[in-house]
Order: C-alpha cells, then structure tokens, then sequence
C-alpha cells in the first residue's frame, strides 16, 4: 500500500505539472494564431503583391512607330514587316551541327559566328539569340523548308521602319538605328522604353520628334517560376503605336528636285508664301536610309563617307553659301526704304569702280551703261549695287536682310543640324574679328559675297515673304491646319498682320512692289539674267533672282583668261543660284535653289525653276483640294 | 481490490478494439488524408514519387501503429530501456558508418528505409525516462543521483546527435526529455536556475555553434540581410502563407510552391504550401485537428492507471506540441530555421515512424488504461 500510496502522489504530481504544461500550450497555440492572423489578413496585401512580383514578369517589346506622311497622306516612313531569326539555346539538340547548318544557309561570317557562341555563353538557356535582324523572303523560305532539322530555330516576324522613297527624304526625314548608351541617357521616354533591337531616330525630324514617334511598348506578362522560367503567358498588352505625323511636304515636287539635282551637290527648296509650309527640301546628293536599319556595313559607310559631294551634309539647313546676286533684291529695298534712293536713281556702270585704291569687277567686262534700279536688278549690275550698298552702309542692310530672315534659324526647333548663317555688319566685325570695317567691305557685300552667308532655306523664306508682300511668316514642316485656297491664305497672313506691326516687314508698300517687278524683269524680260528659263504662260509665270557665288577670290590673271566652266577645277567653280516666286499674277510659292559649283546662276539654276515652277503649280490645285486631315497637335 | 481482478486478466481482441481511442485514429486518418492531399500538390498535382512514397508510408506506418497498440502497455515498460538502448547504438553507428548529405551525417541506409535514428530518439528518450521516473521512488526524484541519471540518458544521445551536426533534432530531444524531468516531480527552482545559467552562458554557445547554424540565427534577426541566400527561405515562406489569405488560393493553385519559390517544401515547409493553399481558415483548421490530437493524448494520460503510461503519454503530446510549435514558428519567421518536420504532415519516414511508434504506444495506454505496473 506505501507503494501504491508514493504511485498516487506521483500521480498528482504528474497531473498537477501537466496542467501547468497545458496552460502554457493554450497560450502558445493562441500566439501562433494571432501571427497567422497578422500575416494572412492583416499583411495579407502586402505579401501578396509579393507572391505577384515573385512570380510575375514583364516583358516589354519594341513600340510600333509611328508613320510619317507627306501632305497627301502618302507614307514616307512606315513599318515593314521582317523576318527574324532566333535560336533558343536549350531547345538546341546539337549546337555545334545547328550552327553549321545555318552557316550555310544564311552565309554567315566567322565573326558572326564567334558572336552567336559569345552570346550563348552569357544568356540564359531560354533566352533566345537573334542570328539575323532581317531574313529576306528566300532566305526566310529556306529555313523554313529546312525547320524539320533545325531544332532550336524559331523564325519571328517583327516589325521595322522603312523608307519607301529610300534617299528622297533623308535630309528631311534623318534615319533610325540602333541607340546608343548617350542615346538611352539623354531621353528619359527611350530610357524607359527601351528593348534590345529597338531603333531610335537618329538624326533629322525621326530624331526631334523622337517622343512623340516612339509609341508605347507590347508588354508580356508571363508567369515565372523561381529561376525566371517562363511558364505560361497571363495577358498581351498592345502598346499604342506611336503618332502619325503628316508634313507638309510634297513627295512628287520632291521627286522632281532629287531628279534636277542628280549628281550635283546643291539644294532646292519650295516654300508656300503665305502659310510658310515648306513643300519641298532636298540637299543632294542623299542617301539611302534604309542602309542604316540593320546597321550600315563598313563599305558602304565608306563609300557615302568619302562622296566628294559630299551627301552626309544636309545643304539646304546647314550649307552656309555666299548669296552672290540673289541677295539683291534685299539691298534694293533696304536702300528703298531708307529713303536712299528712288526708282529713278541711275548709276553709269563702265565694267568697274575704282575705289579706295581698289578696283571693283561688275561681271560684265564691258559695263551696262547708264542703268534703273530695275535694269540694274534686272541684267545684275553689280556696280550698281556697289554704289547704293556704299550709300546705305551695311549697317542698315543688315536691319533689312535680317528683318526677311537672313542670320536666324528658320525651323529652328525641329532640326538640330540647322545653321543660323551670318549677316555681318561694323560691330560684328570689331567683335568677332578685332578689326574695323573697310567700306569696301559693304561694296562686296551688296552683291551678296564677302562675309555674308546664307542657307539655302533662308534665301527661300527671303523671297517668300518679298513675294507675299512684305509680312513676317513662320515657316513650318508638320501640317497644322486645312489646305487654304489662295485667297483664305493670303487673308489668313494678312489678318495675322494686321494686328502685329512687328510682322510688317516694310515701311512703304510701294517699295516691296518695286522689287518685285524688277525681279520679275529679271526674268521676263529681254536681257533679264534668267530670260531663258521664263514662262509666258500667265499660269506658270515667275519671277526671280540669279545669284553666282565665288567660291574663291578671282585673280586679276583669272579674269583676263576668262576660262570657260569645264576649264576650271570643280572646287573652284562658282556656286549657281536662284530664287524665284509664282505665279507673278497671283503668287502662292518661292524657291531657292542652289547648284554648288555649277558655274553661273543663270545658266545652271534659272532651268531648273522652270522645270519645277511647271509641276508646282499643277500641284497647287490638287493641294487644295486635299482633305481629310486628323487633328495633330504638336 | 475491486480492480485487481481486471488487473492481470488479458483482454480479448475483440475488447481491445472495442478500447481504442476512435477520435484520436479518425483524427490521425484525416490528418494523414490531408497530408496526402498537400504531397499531391507539392508533386504539382500529379501523383508522382513524393505522394506515393508518402502514401505507403502512411499505410505502412499505420498499420504498425495499430499492431505496436495491440500490445499491452506492460511490454512496452518492459521493452523501454532496451528501446532506448538500441536506439543509442544506432546513434553510434550513424556516426561511424552513417550516410553524409550535405555535410551532416544523420543515415543509415536499411535498403528499404533510410533510417534517421535521432528521430527515433525524440520518442526514444521519452520512453526511458518515463519508465526511469516510473520506478524511481518519489524521495529519490530531487537527489544527486536522480537527477544526474536523468540528465545522462537526455544528455548521452545529445552529443552524438550534435555531431551530425543536427542542432534541430537535438533540441527537440533535450525538450522531450526536460519534459518528464518537470512531469516526473523535479524541483522547480532546479528548472529556474539552470534555465538562468543557460541564458547567461548563451553568448558562450553561440560562439561554438557552427558558422552556417550562427548564420541562420543572423537570418532569422533579419532575413533582409540577404535575400537570396540564407534569408530566402524564410521571406518565400513568409509570402506563401501571407499571400495565401483569408482562405488560400485554393488546392493546387499556391504559385510560390507550383513555381518552386519555396524551398525544402515536401518536408520542413509543407505548412507553408498548406497554408497558401488553403489561406488562415485551413491553417487554423489544422491547428484544431492538431490540438484534438494532443487533447486525446493527454486524456488518456489522465485515465491512466499507471505512471508510466500517464508519463509517456504526457511526454508524448508535449513532444507532438513542441513539433507543431517549432516547425510553424520556424515557417512563420518566428524562430530561426532549424531542420524539424512537421508530424506526420512532412516527407521523412523516420520522422513519421518515430511519430506513429509513439502514437501505437499511446493507443495500447488507452487500451490497457486500467493497467497497473509495478
């Protein structure tokens, strides 16, 4: 019984300490629940959103760009369709007898190769490794027929730009390429947009109007296991292809220019005269856009790089050229409207002035004689301008030429290669060059050389707003507004004016008249500089200006050989050059042309406004007529 | 006495069918079913190795738990010590000829089971000291020798599973056994100076611990620290069961386990699964089933005649609670990671051998609770 007496006191030992235990426990199981509690309802949101990160990725695709049009709606820049090649590593069954196989199929280089094998090194087995950018169609067939053996191969359609009027846009349009690091850094949208194999503009309006071109990315969302395997797709977002964006610009009258200018460096320029859409703009020689897509090949880089003519340059915005006698019609008016002379001022022209110890050259040995303001612009004179630049002095000229566009930007923003050239006057040139003026300076620079320099385009816009009669326009390059016949245009302009004497570019209307009948003389008239390109149809009628720029200073030697063009080495011949309007009734463009070294402006610009004053015109009518226009705004 | 009659007359079959606990065996069936169910979805819903091996094992090792019951209480007194004994030369022989994976050498390969002995152990000590306090006069408890018995039979197979090194089995062995010191009558200003003396000499033990058992102590403190290597365990396994929810995203469906985000998930971390599967609802669910189980336990521990068996079971639902608690706190950031599996929910077949022996030990006490030992 004492045995059984000790076995029942352990006993309530043993149920007394088990109660305690038991208590204990209640309070721990409670503690475990409450953190269930807190991490499933309470953070529930939070972990959650982990598990999603954890087992969701993104993947982004290239953004569809967006197109660009020329003023009818035509594409200009667009999306091609391309085949791709990818090869996916770990479904390769044999990667050694794959690669030979697309060796020969493809013609593949070495150095291709080599690459293909870097990169499989570095990727992920998933990953797929582009083996070509872009298949053409047979090549693309052929792998096809051959895919049976090609396990690891996936051909992919992708989309990429393209240039279907290949080099008749470049200048205009630039190219897109590959970006690179600065590229990415610079733009925080392509920052954050950014895919391998994405192109970005490069240059041109591709490049200025990259962030509205660009379009938002497709993205995959797939779900992935814990070592980043994709294991199915959960949703494809479509990304918003990029905008469309029309310019104002003309593809046939473009045609035209590129087929006026072929294999001569120069540039043309259309310009409407009351809206200030630039119709058209080619530099020659272009190139091929499309050669940049996939990356240019070192030969063909070569090849375009070392061009004498030099096809990298767009002429039309960044040549700065010597106006020579197109600049004539400004010294004119500037002399005009300082009151420094009247229409009837004459000046006897004997073939030179000796002045300040120095001899100044008309271009014409034998003189004109007694002449106008109105024969002198119209045969050119260039003694008569000597002497009105003298008694303006280029101070006031400058007001004037500046006053019509010369020394500033003209589509400023959207081009970043755009140059500002140069009008010079007394205090430039103490500042920038530590010297006095010489007044024989101010003679040269009445007949348009000397320091002065112009761009193509700025001789344009001169002329535009000579022809509009005398008001301020602002050129432009996207279509903003409906087309406008030519009387809403020309009222459009004027109403603009009217409140804002800033944009009013004369003091007296009558002496913008004059100048343009004498340019109209020039052309039209007997004896008239470009005489011979005229058209007397009233429909086509133009009127303009011949300029020929000395590329270099003629030697007195020089002048008595009096060599003909092809006696002299290209890169001494003059640059011809021409601006014009029209039609001289009712005028509704201007244009500037320029031909580098092409000899004089007469005999080798003036044709060419003929040839496209003609195709302008008949244009104009389909141009207002065009409609349907989508709201841009930009 | 009016007892001694039923005392050493032998039940029949048919008596001890009648006697054995049926919510503690329909509790233990639901959890083996969810068990299966929880394998089937770590296999990715498909039945592959994992499930099938845990399917036989279930099947197996129930069966041997109701054939292990069908003894009488009495044998398994009898057999304790001997138990124990073998267990500890499996223990030296694991450290001897024992398989290494991973740096810990914890196996020995049977052929048909590989066999982790120190898991055996947690039940194993249980066993002994039971039967020890047993049969140690109630005088004896707090004397010198007493104790110093005691606390050989836990310490001895401490050292050698501390040797694998297996820090985790050899805390729930010293738990197991601390267990039936406190049950068994020792002092409580015993348990309250060495807990003091453990606590001031605790920076001393941790500047002997293992470099990647310091390192998990450094993770559980801040599992930040290093997100993809050792603190990546513990926060997947915080977002699996906090992404699971108020009611989980449903069987079959937990993403972090499906993509493999979760490690070691078919035995340390099944809760983790179970509860992203089946979100705060199911994982309170288990809790329920589990404490049903211990609260089984214990009664019989109470109905008990004999102190041995009340020792063994209240050993026994402790040590089942201490399991639960380790393994969840684990899973649940609240302790540092220590390997210990979760009973019969986790993939291990010693783990659920050692379990299911202990559960046939406590059903063949509720069979024989009338049972007194001498």
């Amino acid at each position: 019984m004492i045995k059984g007496n000790s076995g029942i006191r352990k006993a309530d030992i043993i149920n007394r300490r088990m109660f305690i235990i038991g208590a204990a426990k209640l309070i721990i199981f409670t503690g475990i629940v409450a953190r269930l509690f807190f991490l499933q309802i309470n953070e529930n949101k939070k972990y959650l959103t982990l598990s999603d990160k954890n087992r969701i990725r993104e993947w982004k695709l290239p953004p569809t760009r967006g197109e660009i049009v020329d003023y009818f709606g035509n594409i200009i820049a667009g999306n091609l369709k391309v085949y791709q090649l990818h090869i996916i590593p770990e479904q390769i069954e044999n990667f050694n007898y794959l690669i030979s196989r697309l060796k020969t199929l493809l013609q593949l280089s070495n150095k291709q190769i080599d690459n293909i094998v870097k990169l499989k090194k570095k990727i992920k087995p998933w990953d797929s490794i582009i083996v070509s950018e872009n298949l053409s169609w047979s090549q693309f067939l052929k792998i096809n027929n051959y895919l049976y053996d090609l396990v690891g191969v996936k051909p992919v359609m992708t989309i990429s730009r393209n240039y279907p009027f290949s080099d008749i846009y470049t200048h205009v349009l630039g190219y897109v390429s590959q970006p690179n690091e600065d590229d990415i850094l610079e733009n925080d949208i392509i920052q954050e947009r950014f895919v391998p194999g994405m192109k970005i503009g490069k240059l041109g309006l591709e490049k200025t109007l990259e962030n509205h071109l660009i379009g938002t990315n497709d993205i995959q969302r797939y779900e992935v296991n814990a070592y980043g395997k994709r294991i199915n797709q959960l949703e494809y977002q479509k990304g918003k292809q990029g905008t469309k964006i029309r310019l104002t610009v003309d593809t046939e009258i473009q045609k035209l220019s590129a087929k006026l200018l072929k294999d001569k460096a120069g540039s043309i320029s259309v310009m409407d005269i009351y809206t200030g859409e630039v119709v058209a703009m080619y530099s020659s020689p272009s190139y091929d856009p499309n050669l940049f897509l996939f990356g240019i090949s070192q030969d063909e880089w070569q090849l375009i790089r070392n061009n004498p003519l030099k096809p990298l340059i767009n002429k039309t915005l960044s040549g700065l050229y010597s106006p020579g006698s197109t600049i004539k019609p400004i010294v004119a008016l500037s002399a005009l409207e300082n009151n420094i002379v009247s229409s009837n001022f004459k000046v006897r022209c004997t073939g030179k002035i000796e002045l300040y110890g120095q001899t100044f050259h008309c271009w014409k040995k034998k003189g004109h004689g007694l002449v106008s303001l109105n024969n002198a612009m119209k045969q050119s004179c260039d003694t008569y301008f000597y002497e009105i630049a003298r008694l303006l002095g280029v101070d006031r000229l400058k007001i004037t030429a500046e006053k019509f566009g010369l020394g500033q930007k003209v589509l400023g923003e959207y081009f970043d290669n755009e140059k500002k050239g140069l009008f010079p006057n007394t205090s430039w040139k103490k500042n920038n060059l530590g010297k006095g003026w010489v007044l024989g300076e101010t003679l040269i620079t009445g007949i348009g050389q000397g320091y002065i320099q112009t761009t193509p385009l700025q001789l344009c816009l001169m002329t535009a707003q000579i022809a509009n009669g005398g008001y301020s326009i602002k050129p432009k390059i996207l279509v903003n507004n409906k087309p406008l016949t030519h009387e809403q245009a020309k009222k459009s302009m004027e109403d603009k004016n009217l409140n804002n004497s800033n944009t009013q570019l004369f003091k007296n209307k009558k002496n913008i008249k004059i100048v343009q009948e004498a340019m109209f003389s020039s052309t039209n008239e007997i004896r008239g500089t470009s005489y011979r390109s005229r058209i007397d149809d009233p429909k086509y009628q133009f009127a303009g200006k011949t300029g020929t720029a000395q590329v270099k200073r003629i030697s007195k030697r020089e002048r008595e050989l009096d060599l003909r063009i092809d006696q002299i080495p290209y890169n001494d011949r003059d640059h011809a050059l021409y601006v014009a309007y029209g039609p001289y009734k009712n005028p509704r463009y201007a244009l500037s042309i320029i031909v580098e070294h092409g000899g004089s402006g007469s005999r080798t610009a003036a044709p060419i406004a003929k040839e496209l004053f003609k195709l302008i015109i008949d244009r104009n009518q389909i141009r207002e007529k065009q409609s349907n226009f989508e709201e841009i705004d930009i | 006495m009016f007892q001694h009659d039923g005392l050493n007359s032998e039940l029949t079959f048919f008596q001890k069918v009648k006697n054995l606990d049926y919510i503690l065996l329909f509790s233990l069936i639901l959890l083996a079913i969810v068990s299966l169910l929880v394998m089937y979805s770590t296999d990715g819903g498909e039945i592959l190795y994992h499930t099938k091996s845990h399917f036989i094992k279930v099947v197996i090792f129930f069966s041997l738990m109701l054939v292990i019951s069908f003894f009488n209480i009495k044998i398994w007194h009898i057999a304790s010590y001997f138990i124990y004994f073998i267990i500890l030369l499996l223990l030296i022989w694991v450290s001897i000829y024992g398989i290494k994976v991973s740096g810990s050498q914890r196996w020995i390969n049977l052929y048909f089971i590989v066999l982790q002995p120190s898991e055996l152990m947690k039940i194993g000590v249980i066993l002994c000291l039971a039967k020890y306090y047993h049969r140690l006069k109630i005088d004896n408890v707090n004397s010198f020798t007493g104790i110093f018995v005691a606390l050989t039979i836990i310490i001895v197979p401490i050292i050698l599973v501390l040797s694998q090194p297996d820090l985790g089995t050899s805390i729930l062995i010293a738990l197991s056994g601390l267990i039936i010191l406190w049950l068994g009558g020792v002092k409580i200003k015993y348990f309250f100076i060495s807990f003091l003396t453990f606590l001031i000499s605790l920076p001393f033990i941790i500047s002997f611990l293992k470099p990647y058992q310091k390192l998990r102590i450094l993770t559980f403190l801040d599992p930040d620290r290093d997100p993809l290597g050792a603190g990546y365990q513990i926060i997947q396994s915080k977002i699996a069961i906090g992404s699971g929810g108020l009611g989980g995203k449903g069987f079959l469906k937990g993403t972090q386990s499906y993509l493999d985000f979760l490690p070691e998930k078919h035995t340390d971390f099944i809760f983790t699964l179970f509860s992203e599967e089946f979100g705060f609802l199911g994982s309170v669910g288990l809790l329920i089933l589990y404490s049903i189980i211990i609260i089984r336990i214990i009664r019989i521990a109470v109905i008990s005649r004999s102190n041995f068996a009340k020792l063994f079971c209240f050993g026994f639902a402790f040590a089942i609670f201490i399991y639960i608690v380790v393994n969840l706190s684990m899973v649940l950031g609240l302790l540092p990671i220590v390997g210990s599996p979760l009973p019969i929910m986790s993939y291990g077949g010693s783990s659920m051998l050692a379990t299911m022996i202990g559960f046939g030990i406590v059903l063949s006490a509720k069979i024989n609770h009338k049972q007194m030992i001498a």
